[in-house]
Formats: structure tokens, sequence, C-alpha cells
């Protein structure tokens, strides 16, 4: 007799996958995430706005033909999949690999618009005054710029996360559905709706989902909240 | 130390072309807004890099364009004291005071630091943050982190500009003790008469992009053409004084001038103290012959050296009291109904009460500029 509260072990399985995929979707696309709002916000180079559209891409394209894209280019046949397979030895398809991989483009905009946006509204004349004190240009961007940027970090990493636990879409259509393997939160209640007499279970994992969500979004508040009170924002 | 500065540089349709020299001490870059005054000083920090120019600290090339000389802005160690402050809001007052430590090549050690928070008077703030700091704290803390980089050069960018006159008086006397005890040149750039007039040892003035005049202060400020070019109502020339005695019996303080003594309200000052007094215009008076009965105590006796350019009702006109510079404003009838013409001997009269504490350069204990009205209604 399954009940409300009770969760199965498969659906708890889900549920620990979808985690765990959405923190290394986040965890992974951060560096890339950062340095890619650099450029956008400061580098002047050519082919810059050719590079904003291709960032943006995933927020505008409908997510199975991301997916698809992905499996072109990460498949076990594709360059890029071949590539890393080879040299790191990192498998994405049909993996929890490619699950979060799909995940973190698909969030990345996301992240690198949460980002830019607070570099564009630091204080240049902060970093100057850095430069007057005998800063380089790397130290004042980890002592100065950083700090006062925490605040968008965080919410660009929160704004990743929660697109990953949301990623349907192109994780289906990249990795498929592979219980334990690709199957989170989302597909899992796809599935169980699928099935008769899933309604209960689905309605489980869709409590669990509001429960995350709701914690993600008291985390970020939180943690903007001691970022501002700490003078990041004055 | 010697400073060497040669910019010309285009900025849109305002081009900057100055050149001027200081021997140390504190060089006032005077003039109005957009004169260029901080674009001179941007280019001294590096911060902007001119289309042409030179400068040079101490010997150290620091811009020379025709040799392709650029030293970038975190090598120089120039100090730079913003007129917003601009501490860092993330850290405490402490570690935006040490923040350049790291980078001075020969920091001595805490009891420097003890130094510098000592005579800016931050003891109490270090474990602030800037936002719970005022603005006058922020501008000493400012003051302090330059310092503190142990720079060969202190810019300063009206750093009184965004305070109020109690605020101003309570920062003036760091500057001095800089100035004074640090002994480190300082370039210091203001729209104010009065600041430079206290501060500085050297003053250029800038009047659309070009050095207007440069020179002594007292020299400079007597010269009649400039109070339209820096855009100064406040008129008014430097007297070089010293405590010649006391007045007990009324609390009077007499000053000796080459041209005479002046009696001016007390001033707690040792016998013998040099001060320097800016008199304004509008406080001199002119008379053809010694006035009698006559409330006014202070009359000094010169001649008429220079009448200013009549535009409008009022001129200025320059005496010279054996020597010393003393400016007069007048309305030109005036001028007129006297008479008056270069080598006329003539008397000016200065009411006491018209030395404000706007008036003495020097250090004043306890000197507030707050003070200024009630002593001049007194």
């Amino acid at each position: 007799m399954s009940s409300l509260f009770a969760l199965s072990p498969d659906e708890l399985t889900a549920v620990r996958l979808s985690l765990w995929v959405a923190l290394w979707a986040m965890a992974a696309s951060l560096p890339f995430g950062l340095g890619v709002a650099v450029l956008l916000a400061r580098g002047r180079f050519w082919g810059k706005s050719l590079l904003n559209a291709i960032v943006h891409l995933p927020l505008v394209m409908p997510p199975v033909v991301t997916g698809f894209i992905l499996l072109l280019l990460f498949g076990r046949r594709g360059p890029l999949g071949r590539f890393f397979a080879d040299t790191f030895g990192i498998v994405f398809a049909f993996r929890w690999t490619g699950a979060a991989l799909a995940s973190a483009v698909m969030g990345f905009p996301l992240m690198v618009r949460a980002i830019r946006l607070s570099l564009d509204a630091v204080d240049r004349r902060l970093e100057d005054a850095a430069a007057t004190l005998g800063a380089n240009a790397a130290w004042v961007f980890v002592t100065v710029t950083l700090p006062l940027i925490l605040p968008g970090i965080v919410a660009g990493m929160i704004l990743s996360f929660a697109r990953s636990l949301g990623e349907f879409g192109a994780t289906i259509t990249f990795v498929s559905n592979i219980p334990g393997q690709t199957q989170t939160l989302p597909i899992a209640i796809y599935v169980l709706t699928q099935v008769p007499g899933g309604d209960l279970g689905a309605l489980r994992l869709t409590l669990v989902a509001v429960v995350i969500s709701i914690a993600a979004l008291f985390a970020s508040e939180a943690i903007a909240y001691r970022a501002t009170r700490h003078g990041a924002a004055s | 130390m010697t400073l060497s500065v040669t910019i010309d540089h285009r900025l849109g349709n305002f081009r900057l072309d100055i050149a001027f020299e200081s021997a140390g001490g504190l060089t006032a870059l005077f003039g109005r807004s957009g004169a260029g005054k901080t674009s001179v000083i941007n280019a001294i920090a590096g911060l902007i890099q001119p289309d042409n120019g030179r400068i040079v600290v101490d010997g150290t090339v620091l811009t020379d364009t025709r040799n392709r000389v650029f030293v970038p802005v975190h090598r120089r160690r120039v100090g730079y004291v913003f007129q917003e402050g601009r501490l860092f809001p993330h850290l405490t007052v402490r570690r935006n005071l040490v923040y350049g430590r790291r980078f001075a090549p020969d920091a001595g050690g805490m009891a420097e630091i003890d130094q510098v928070v000592g005579l800016l008077g931050i003891g109490g703030l270090l474990s602030r943050r800037p936002i719970h700091l005022s603005g006058g704290e922020k501008q000493r803390v400012a003051i302090g982190r330059a310092l503190l980089a142990r720079p060969r050069l202190l810019v300063m960018d009206e750093p009184l500009a965004s305070l109020d006159e109690p605020r101003k008086a309570e920062i003036m006397p760091y500057i001095e003790r800089l100035r004074d005890e640090m002994r480190i040149p300082i370039v210091y750039v203001s729209h104010s008469i009065a600041e430079v007039a206290r501060l500085a040892n050297n003053l250029v003035v800038l009047a659309d992009g070009r050095v207007a005049a440069s020179g002594a202060p007292a020299a400079v400020m007597s010269r009649l053409d400039l109070f339209p070019l820096a855009g100064q109502p406040e008129a008014g020339a430097m007297l070089a004084t010293t405590i010649a005695g006391e007045d007990a019996r009324f609390g009077l303080t007499v000053l000796r001038t080459a041209a005479g003594e002046l009696r001016v309200p007390h001033l707690d000052l040792a016998v013998g103290t040099a001060l320097r007094v800016r008199i304004r215009a509008r406080d001199v008076m002119i008379a053809l012959v010694r006035p009698e009965g006559l409330s006014a105590l202070n009359v000094l006796p010169g001649t008429v050296a220079e009448i200013g350019a009549a535009d409008g009702p009022v001129v200025e006109i320059r005496l010279d009291c054996a020597g010393e510079p003393l400016i007069a404003r007048l309305t030109r009838r005036s001028i007129e109904t006297l008479g008056l013409l270069p080598g006329r001997p003539v008397y000016a009269v200065i009411k006491s009460i018209a030395f404000d504490s706007h008036a003495f350069a020097g250090t004043l204990p306890g000197g507030g500029g707050g003070a200024d009205a009630d002593m001049m209604l007194g």
C-alpha cells in the first residue's frame, strides 16, 4: 500500500539522480559561465555578438533540437563525444554525465546572463582605485570584482540548478530514459503519468519537486541577503 | 621631489594642453569645473594615456609618448585620493587600509600602519565597513589607504568637494600634516580658493585646458585677471604675517606684515608663528588720506598697482603695500570719484572682524570652519 509520502525505491532513485545531475551541471558550468560572462561584459573582440548568440541559443531553440544537436556532437560517434571518450575517458551517451551535460547547456545562458548583469553593475572606478594601489588586473579581479559580483554568481548558480531540475526535452532526446542512469525527476513523472495507476507516484514526485524548488529559492535569497549585508551592494 | 608634467590630449572637442613643474610640497591645480584638472591627475596616475606628453616624477619617467613609455597604473606608485573616496564596500576599513601593502616594495610593519591611523584619527573605525562611515571618515580612510601603499606622489581630486563645511574643516588639518610631517608631495585638484589658499605651496591655475598662471600662491592669487578665469567670485589676496603680540584688554591678536600691523580677533598662537592670511577683496575699503574717527582698526598704506578690467559696475584693484599685494573690490563709480590710477598712494582699510577662519592658512588649533559665520557676525 503506497502512501502520499513514502517514495518507492525507483522514485527515490530518480530524485537522487536529479539532484546529482543538477549539482554537477551547475558546478561544471560555473567556470565556463564566469569566463564567458567576463568575455561578454568586458571583452572587445571580433565575433563577440556571435558568441553571445551561440550562448543564448539553448534559450530560444526548442529543447528537443538542442538535445538532438548534443546527440550529434556528443553521441558515441559524434566528433566531440569521441574526443572526450578518447582523451578524458568521459562518455556522455546514455549516461548520467550526458544528462548533466544537457542540463548544463540548457542552464548556461541563464547563468551567463545573471553573472554578466552583475558585472555590468560593478563600479569600474573601484577597479581603477585598486590599480592605483598597486594591484594588477588579475588581483583586482580576484579581490575587488569577484566579491562584488558574488550575488550575481550565486543567482546564476541557482538559476542553472533550477533549470537543470526542470530539464526534460534535451535530456530525453540526448540520453533517453534509463532508470538509475538518465531518468531524472521530470522524466520519471512523465513516465508515471503514462502508465496506469502511476498517478500517485507522479503526485509524490511533484511534491518533491515543489519542495526542492522552494528550498533552492530560499537558499538563493539567504545567500543574496548575506552578500548584500556584507556591503557588496551599497 | 620633482614633478614635471607636459600633456597634450584631446577629449572630444576639449583640448588639454598644459605643462607645469613642481619642486615638492603641495601643488594645487585650480580652476573651474571643466578646466581639465581631473584629466591632468588621471594622466599622472596613468588612468588616461595622453595623445602626447611626458610625465616625470623624481627622474622616473612614467609617461613619455615620444619614446613610447607608459608605465601601467599599478606600477606607478601614484597614490590617488578620489573625490568620492572609492573605498571597497566589501572590505572593512582595516582591510581597505592595507589593500596596497602587499605591493609596496618597502612597506614598514605595523608601526607604520599605526602611525598613519593615528595621523588620520581613524583608530576607532578599523572594524567598520565603509557603508557605516560618514563622508569625512570615508575621505580620511581613503587618504590612509593611498598613503599606506607608499606612493612616491599623492594626487587628490577635490577630496573635500563632497563634504559640508564642518567636514572640510575636519580634514584640512590632516592634509596639512601630510604635507608638513609626512613630507609627501601632493598634487591637489580644487576649485575652492579657501582650500588652495590654506594648503598650497605652489599654484597652477587652469582655464579651458591651458595653464593660465602658475607660481607661488600669493603671487598668483593677487593677479586680477585670473579670478574670472577661475570662476571665483571670492577674489582676495594673501598676506604673509607673523604673530607679533596680544592686545589682551580687547582680546585681539596683533599680526605683523611688511605693510604694517593688523589687529584680528584673538588667535591662540605663539608669538612669532608664521601665518598666511587671506583678505577678501570685498572686505577692503580704500581711502585717499589716512582715515580718522573710523571704527576699523586696520589701515595699511600702499599704492595702486593695477586696476582690473571693468566688467559691469564692480572693479578689482591691486594695491602694493610695501611689497605685499592686497586686492580691493570697488564700484567703478568709486574709482572715478577717488581718481584712482596706478601709482597713486592710498590707504587700505580692513575691518578686524573680516578675518574669519577662512582667512587663516596656517594650522589653527581647534579652528573649525563651522565657526565662520559666528566670527563674521561677531
